[in-house]
């Protein structure tokens, strides 16, 4: 007599468990299944295709009626078995049926979890796991109203995409600051959340659900931040939970799953365990690969191999919305001993990572083009050994050998009207067609015939790639120095193509311009930082981890790990009160020491790192602000006394010191800007060595600039002279924005001004006032964003994880 | 009951205490210990005290899996605690694990060196 095999739940691992027992075991077992859904075995993993209207239900079965009839199963469909007799060796469904087994398979699945914030039981709140689920998405669809996705996983984001198809206007909410950061890594899920966003599909991430609003159906989602998101559906897919429940109360070992050894049993040798109801070594699945591994070891094990053990391997996702491609195996995550190999091509949206480890592929991340996916997933499976193909790994099974990647690619990428010198407003386009017609070959011939780099230069390296993509080999660029040794590029190519290609985060241009590392290094994270916040003021958010520690905690290290606060003192005054405050905060924090600096103002050396916040909040109470004694921007404007109080004054030093110091403060500049402004030729201010100087005279102001007086000595150019001090300071801004501009990171403004051109400079601010006036307007504009006192907010809390430690164990240690 | 010998992990905090690319100091008896962040959510304990001359790494610019002083620019490889390029010296480094969010740091060394002093 046949033996009695009873599976509970119907889905995707029994049904292969099955088809695999029958082949190599026929006739050995009766079976009956008995399943909670009212339907035979489908493809679940189709349900995306279903919901976007891409399939039918039907073309998503796995197996038939006529499958179980051939095969003489029994299936019971829509009914939930309730509860396992194990010394009776019965099962009993809800609806009353009970069934002898010999050998049971309890193959239950998962529940979606469902989090229990106010509202998530009001109708029109649905998950997403099975064919009454896309059912009730696509009648709630019909309404065309909003849908609110609850999770960016793969679950979440096929949801949002197949709702999107059907016409509602789809906000996914997710609490990770990327989308699915289990399977991606930060670049490839900031990409994945562009194109998503492309589809018209709104991503609000780092978004945590506070409540789901209603009376009877679902109306909102209210956030913890305050956002209220208008809703006609909300779908939970915020992850699953292996359902083991009447295993549980069946008395059988379940711990986050049903435990079950490498043969699939469980703590009761006639009750086996396959899907993701089952835990393996203290690990449960959620994808089918593992699954079906787990169904053909069971088939085996039923067949009467009890030989065949379960191995877990690496796991592969891909993402199934059609024209987004996308796919990861493996451990991608960095650290000990592992190395990484990045591919980045822009022109082709693709981004590819590899992670090595002992000369192993161990993990993969791929964007963009997933063709040879297989390939490489199946290099991590066998754990092969790719030393020897190390050198080409990255490009796939069909490399042939031969060019590495092209540095120029980039710039070809190039729309034709992009603009690559702004200076003289040269397009790409213009470029290449000069270059064409009149068969130009060398950079001063494309100057001298388009204008374009014959200003500030800056494009040069640009002109010269588009000389070498029109010419080809017979083109050698002079050697740009790369920013460091994470890029190709220079600074000056990296800034115009930040503009260029409207590049506003550091992720999607290190993508966009093929970054060699995967974030960066402390050379050009700062440099990267500082040209965002130039370019895009308002727009960008400044990284804090992208900052020297001075920038980032906005006092100056010091050699023992204390800090020094210098506060300012618009234009070198001050007054009683500002000074008794200090007084009074060195006393207070026992600050060691106090001096008069260099630059007029008072500096206190040797604060603790947690006293800054409190510090700052006595200084801001007496009304004094950061010094910026740190910053890559305006520190001092030194002033002498001039007509307030000396005999040869001719104008207000001090007050124009002053306007200029609270117009300038808070900008930040590719290195410190100091100025000074003397109140006559005797020049006591010593404005005749700083980046910026004025001296007063009789007819009005010299405006003087590119001094230095540090590492290189030298006196300073004239800008030109002007008549009032409404005048000085437009002009004074105008350059300073122009430097913003063109200077490269850590480049001095003499430095920058000897590499453009001293009389491209003065040009610039002098002679076209059409020009200035926009400089000045764009320096304008940027200060609406950059004058915050950094003191105040971090007295306000900003970065507290700044200046508290992480634990403290002096005592756990003593012990 | 405790053998000096058997590991004692200790809860220092969670990863999430730690901004991404970034660190914090774990104070102990034996001097800081940083806990480090890199942006593919690893963790690593160092001590926070450069080879060259004692500079707080926490303080440093972490990337990939290094991070580099900020009092004179040595970079400091997170794994092995060595110093990169032309740089030579080591940091010492603490066995950390994450579970469950949490940051577990090994205190063996420190506790064993206390009992010995
Ligand atoms: C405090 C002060 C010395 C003093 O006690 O007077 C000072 C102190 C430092 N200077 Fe200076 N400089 C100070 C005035 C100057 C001056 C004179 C001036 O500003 O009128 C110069 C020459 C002018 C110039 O900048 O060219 C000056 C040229 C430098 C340089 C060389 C810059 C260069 O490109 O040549 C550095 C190094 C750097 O910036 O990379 C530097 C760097 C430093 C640093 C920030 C070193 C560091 O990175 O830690 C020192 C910070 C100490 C601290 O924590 O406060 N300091 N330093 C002065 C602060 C002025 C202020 O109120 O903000
Ligand atoms: C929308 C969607 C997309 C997916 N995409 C992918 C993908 O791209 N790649 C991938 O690898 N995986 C994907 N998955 C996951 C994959 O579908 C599951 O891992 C797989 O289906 C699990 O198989 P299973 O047999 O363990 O459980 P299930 O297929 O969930 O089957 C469990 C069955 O048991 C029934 N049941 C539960 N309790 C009882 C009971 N007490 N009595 C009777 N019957 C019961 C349930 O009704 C259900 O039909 C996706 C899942 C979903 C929902
Ligand atoms: S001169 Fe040198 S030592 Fe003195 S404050 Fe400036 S940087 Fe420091
Ligand atoms: S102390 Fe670290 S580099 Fe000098």
């Amino acid at each position: 007599m046949k033996k009695k095999l009873v599976v509970i739940g119907n889905g995707m691992a029994p049904g292969r468990a099955l088809e695999k027992l029958f082949e190599i075991a026929p006739d050995t077992y009766e079976v009956t299944i008995f399943n909670a859904e009212p339907r035979v075995n489908y493809d679940r993993i189709m349900l995306s295709p279903v919901l976007s209207g891409e399939k039918s239900f039907d073309e998503i079965v796995i197996h038939g009626d006529g499958w179980y009839v051939k095969h003489n199963v029994t299936l019971y469909k829509g009914a939930t078995v309730t509860a396992i007799d194990r010394d009776a060796k019965t099962i009993t469904s809800a609806r009353g049926i009970t069934v002898p087994y010999d050998k049971l398979i309890i193959a239950t699945g998962s529940l979606p979890i469902i989090i229990p914030v106010p509202g998530h039981t009001l109708a029109g709140v649905l998950s997403y796991r099975d064919l009454d689920d896309v059912q009730a998405m696509l009648l709630a669809s019909k309404s065309r109203g909003n849908a609110v996705v609850i999770g960016g996983g793969l679950l979440g984001l096929e949801a949002a995409v197949g709702l999107k198809e059907q016409g509602m206007d789809v906000t996914v909410l997710h609490l990770m600051p990327t989308l699915m950061e289990r399977q991606l890594d930060t670049t490839a899920g900031l990409l994945l959340q562009k194109a998503i966003e492309a589809r018209g599909i709104r991503v609000i991430t780092k978004a945590n659900t506070k409540a789901i609003l209603g009376e009877k159906r679902v109306e909102a989602v209210l956030l913890e931040d305050g956002t209220r998101l208008q809703a006609d559906m909300v779908v939970m897919a915020v992850g699953i939970k292996p359902n083991a429940g009447i295993a549980k109360t069946a008395g059988i070992d379940v711990a986050r799953g049903i435990k079950v050894d490498a043969g699939m049993r469980t703590s009761d040798a006639n009750v086996f365990a396959i899907g993701e109801c089952a835990e393996v070594n203290g690990q449960t699945y959620g994808l089918v690969a593992p699954l079906y591994e787990m169904a053909n070891i069971l088939a085996q094990q039923l067949a009467g191999d009890a030989s065949a053990q379960f191995k877990p391997s690496a796991l592969a996702t891909k993402l199934k919305v059609t024209g987004l491609n996308l796919f990861s195996a493996g451990d991608f995550s960095d650290g000990k001993d592992r190395e990484e190999i990045v591919l980045r091509d822009a022109a082709r949206g693709i981004y590819k990572r590899l992670v090595l480890q002992d000369n192993k592929l161990i993990g993969a991340v791929f964007y963009g083009d997933t063709a040879d996916g297989a390939w490489f997933f199946d290099l991590i499976k066998r754990g092969a050994d790719i030393a020897s193909l190390r050198e080409t790994l990255i490009f796939g099974p069909n490399y042939a050998g031969g060019a590495p990647l092209d540095p120029t690619a980039a710039v070809a990428a190039l729309p034709d009207e992009a603009e690559i010198c702004g200076c003289n407003g040269v397009c790409k386009s213009t470029i290449i067609g000069k270059i064409g017609t009149l068969g130009l070959t060398t950079l001063d011939d494309v100057r001298a015939h388009t204008k374009a780099s014959a200003s500030c230069g800056s494009c040069t390296g640009l002109v010269e790639q588009l000389l070498k993509v029109t010419l080809g080999d017979s083109y050698n660029p002079a050697a740009v120095l790369p920013m460091c040794a994470c890029t190709t590029l220079g600074h000056d190519d990296v800034r115009r193509l930040i503009v260029a290609k409207s590049l506003k985060t550091i992720p999607e241009m290190m993508q966009a311009l093929e970054w060699k590392t995967s974030c960066g290094c402390a050379k050009c994270r700062p440099a990267l930082n500082y040209y965002m916040i130039a370019t895009w003021p308002g727009d960008y958010v400044d990284d804090g981890q992208s900052r020297f520690i001075n920038e980032r905690v906005h006092a100056n290290i010091q050699k023992d790990g204390t800090y020094s606060v210098v506060p300012r003192m618009w234009g070198g005054m001050t007054t009683s009160k500002e000074l008794r405050a200090i007084a009074d905060v060195v006393d207070k924090f026992k600050i060691p020491s106090v001096k008069v600096t260099g630059g007029q103002r008072v500096d206190m050396l040797g604060v603790k790192k947690e006293d800054l916040p409190a510090v700052w909040a006595d200084l801001n109470k007496a009304g004094m602000i950061s010094g910026a004694a740190y910053a890559k921007g305006l520190r001092t404007v030194k002033t002498c006394v001039g007509t307030d109080w000396c005999r040869f004054g001719t104008q207000d030093s001090t007050g124009l010191g002053i306007k200029l110091e609270k117009f300038l403060w808070g900008s930040w500049t590719p290195a410190k800007v100091k100025m000074a402004v003397s109140g006559c030729p005797r020049n006591c201010s010593e404005a005749t060595c700083k980046d910026v100087g004025v001296i007063c005279v009789d007819s009005g102001y010299d405006i003087h600039f590119a001094g230095a007086a540090g590492l290189d000595i030298h006196g300073t150019d004239v800008l030109g002279h002007v008549e009032t001090e409404a005048e000085a300071i437009e002009a004074i801004a105008a350059l300073v924005q122009l430097y913003r501009e063109q200077g490269r990171y850590l480049e001095r403004i003499y430095k920058w001004a000897k590499r453009v051109g001293h009389d491209t400079v003065r040009k610039a601010i002098m002679d076209d006032h059409e020009r200035r006036r926009a400089l000045y307007d764009r320096f304008v504009i940027s200060q609406k964003f950059a004058q915050i006192d950094p003191w105040a907010e971090r007295v306000q809390g900003k970065d507290a994880h700044e200046f508290g430690m992480l634990a403290d164990l002096t005592k756990e240690a003593a012990e | 009951m405790k053998k000096s010998t058997a590991i004692q992990w200790v809860n220092v905090g969670r990863l999430s205490d730690i901004p991404i690319r970034g660190a914090r100091v774990v104070k102990t008896a034996r001097g800081c210990i940083a806990i480090f962040r890199t942006s593919e959510d690893h963790a690593f304990a160092l001590d926070d005290r450069c080879p060259h001359k004692a500079g707080q790494l926490s303080q440093g610019i972490v990337h990939g899996t290094s991070v580099t002083c900020p009092l004179h620019n040595w970079v400091i490889s997170l794994e092995s605690g060595m110093a990169q390029g032309a740089d030579h010296g080591q940091v010492r480094t603490h066995p950390l694990k994450i579970e469950n969010g949490k940051l577990l740091l090994d205190v063996t060394a420190l506790t064993t060196r206390s009992a010995a002093a």
